[in-house]
């Protein structure tokens, strides 16, 4: 599912390339979006051909639209596939969401209603997907600003039942859990003792806007701002039960100098330490 | 029948591009925030496809001004939602939506000047490869001209105008005071990134056309011909020197595709 290390990393944005290049920080991976290396050549590629040789790479899509209602497109996965045969991620995931609709593109993570039909679609499509890619993918729990009247799954199992047929793996976003769950009045604590969590390979964490909607508050997944206090409590919640896995941190808009981002990502890498296993040294792993 | 996330899907579709009402099916712990929450999502996708555009045509946002650019990109979107999800490259309409927007009618360069902003965006992504090299052009300057060709680089792009774009665009750069040109005439632009910087250059009259003919693979002779046809002042060997040193080529082709047809 993946091979990234049990480490915190960063989603990487050009303007950091150099504080990166210059000062090689101690980060366990990179992430970028693979919508934006699908031109033919030029600096964005150049960047990332030099940092992918220094730093293990998660390649993360925003543009497959797995959870549409209409069949994938076949040319997106095959720019999909050129950037993961290109660069060669330790892990490549997407998201339960979808965003193209014919062939309009729109730009947000939208969400599906939870149904038998809808569950088989998407499994579907995450089948053909890791067909297309020869490997397996993660698949991101969403953030959600409202539900569908005729989903008869909760969101977990629905992800679980993915994870079952298609052996895909899972990337539970803690921000997203905690968005979601603010905004449908739902507890987050209930909702990750409900997450399959021998199938997530990978964490974010980003941060959220709040804003309110008749007096109560409500939370839109921006990645402008530092993770909130209490998505790091559910990321330690997750850890303390899961040991260390693969953490990231994101922010996408309005994005800071390097130096705070690289504070958040060692807030996570000490949460990650706090619960780390006592492992056998490696030579009686090899024996056993 | 369509199902109903066929249904969501084509009513969002509808609703976030043309305002049309939202979505049936939908639900919240308050059924009352049903419309404000789904205001969530179009807004959402307008800001990004807005900003989206913003990116790629800088100077166009600042020739208009913040409002009209916004209601400009609004109206493209509408329109011309991405066909794609890789948006470093959405727009590649937006200029030819200006030149027939009845708003922007009192800027007649606009359109043009999108045009240029758009041929950046694909020089910057286009394919790498090296820059033509003096002795490798040596090596066949001696021949007869209508025997080789010049290869363009992969990230040449001609933007010809009848406007002065090139001055426009580049008294609209961050840091530069737009002010009233001395001698307003028509000018090409020829955007190139010989290595990871795109460049842009004003052709001098006829190298438009050279590289333009260059790039339909005609021999060297043939595309100056064509170069002498739309500027007398056309200088071969001044317009070979000036390609050399601004990367405009990427090599050399010993089988144009005018041999023979020609002679």
């Amino acid at each position: 599912m993946t091979r990234l290390p049990n480490d915190a990393g960063i989603g990487f944005k050009a303007l950091h390339y150099e504080a990166i290049i210059e000062e090689r920080p101690a980060l366990g991976f990179l992430e970028v979006h693979a919508e934006n290396y699908m031109g033919a050549g030029g600096p964005a590629h150049a960047r990332l051909g030099r940092l992918r040789a220094e730093y293990p790479l998660s390649v993360h899509g925003v543009g497959l639209s797995i959870g549409g209602p209409g069949p994938l497109d076949e040319t997106h996965l095959a720019r999909v596939k050129a950037v993961c045969d290109r660069y060669a991620p330790e892990s490549f995931s997407e998201h339960l969401a979808w965003s193209t609709h014919e062939d309009a593109f729109l730009n947000d993570l939208l969400p599906l209603p939870y149904t038998g039909e809808t569950l088989s679609r998407v499994c579907d499509h995450v089948d053909r997907v890791q067909e297309r890619l020869g490997r397996k993918l993660l698949l991101e729990n969403p953030s959600t600003y409202l539900l569908f009247e005729a989903s008869t799954f909760a969101e977990t199992d629905f992800l679980g039942e993915i994870a079952r047929r298609t052996g895909c793996g899972l990337l539970l976003d803690v921000n997203n859990v905690f968005v979601s769950a603010t905004n449908h009045e739902t507890s987050p604590e209930a909702y990750l003792d409900a997450f399959p969590l021998d199938r997530v390979g990978e964490i974010h964490l980003g941060g959220h806007a709040r804003e309110e909607i008749d007096g109560g508050p409500f939370l839109v997944d921006a990645h402008g701002t530092p993770v909130a206090d209490p998505v790091w409590a559910l990321f330690e919640r997750v850890i303390a039960r899961t040991g260390p896995l693969p953490t990231l941190v994101e922010w996408d808009n309005d994005v800071p100098d390097f130096p705070v981002l690289q504070w958040e990502a060692a807030h996570a890498r000490s949460v990650l330490r706090r619960h780390e296993r006592p492992r056998l040294p490696e030579r009686e792993l090899a024996r056993a | 029948m369509p199902d109903l996330a066929t249904i969501f899907a084509r009513e969002t579709h509808a609703a976030v591009l043309s305002g049309a009402p939202v979505p049936a099916g939908l639900t919240a712990r308050d059924p009352t925030q049903v419309a404000r929450r789904f205001a969530v999502y179009r807004n959402n996708v307008v800001v990004s496809l807005v900003e989206a555009l913003a990116t790629r045509f800088p100077v166009i946002r600042r020739l208009v001004g913040e409002d009209f650019f916004q209601a400009t990109a609004r109206a493209f979107i509408a329109a011309n939602p991405p066909r794609s999800p890789v948006l470093t490259v959405y727009g590649d309409a937006f200029p030819g939506f200006l030149a027939g927007f009845p708003p922007a009618a009192a800027l007649p360069y606009l359109a043009d000047v999108a045009r240029l902003e758009a041929a950046r965006t694909h020089a910057y992504h286009a394919a790498d490869a090296e820059p033509l090299a003096s002795d490798t052009l040596l090596e066949v300057c001696a021949r007869d001209p209508g025997t080789w060709g010049l290869v363009p680089h992969p990230a040449l792009r001609v933007v010809a105008s009848r406007h002065p774009i090139l001055s426009i665009w580049r008294m609209n750069q961050p840091g530069a005071t737009p002010g009233p040109l001395a001698n307003p005439t028509g000018e090409t632009a020829l955007v190139a990134r010989p290595a990871l910087d795109v460049r842009v250059v004003l052709a001098e009259p006829g190298e438009g056309a050279f590289v333009i003919a260059c790039a339909g693979g005609a021999s060297f002779e043939t595309a100056a011909e064509a170069a002498l046809a739309d500027a007398p002042a056309f200088d071969p060997s001044r317009a070979l020197a000036r390609i050399l040193a601004h990367g405009l080529a990427a090599g050399i082709r010993l089988d144009p595709t005018d041999t023979g047809a020609q002679r």
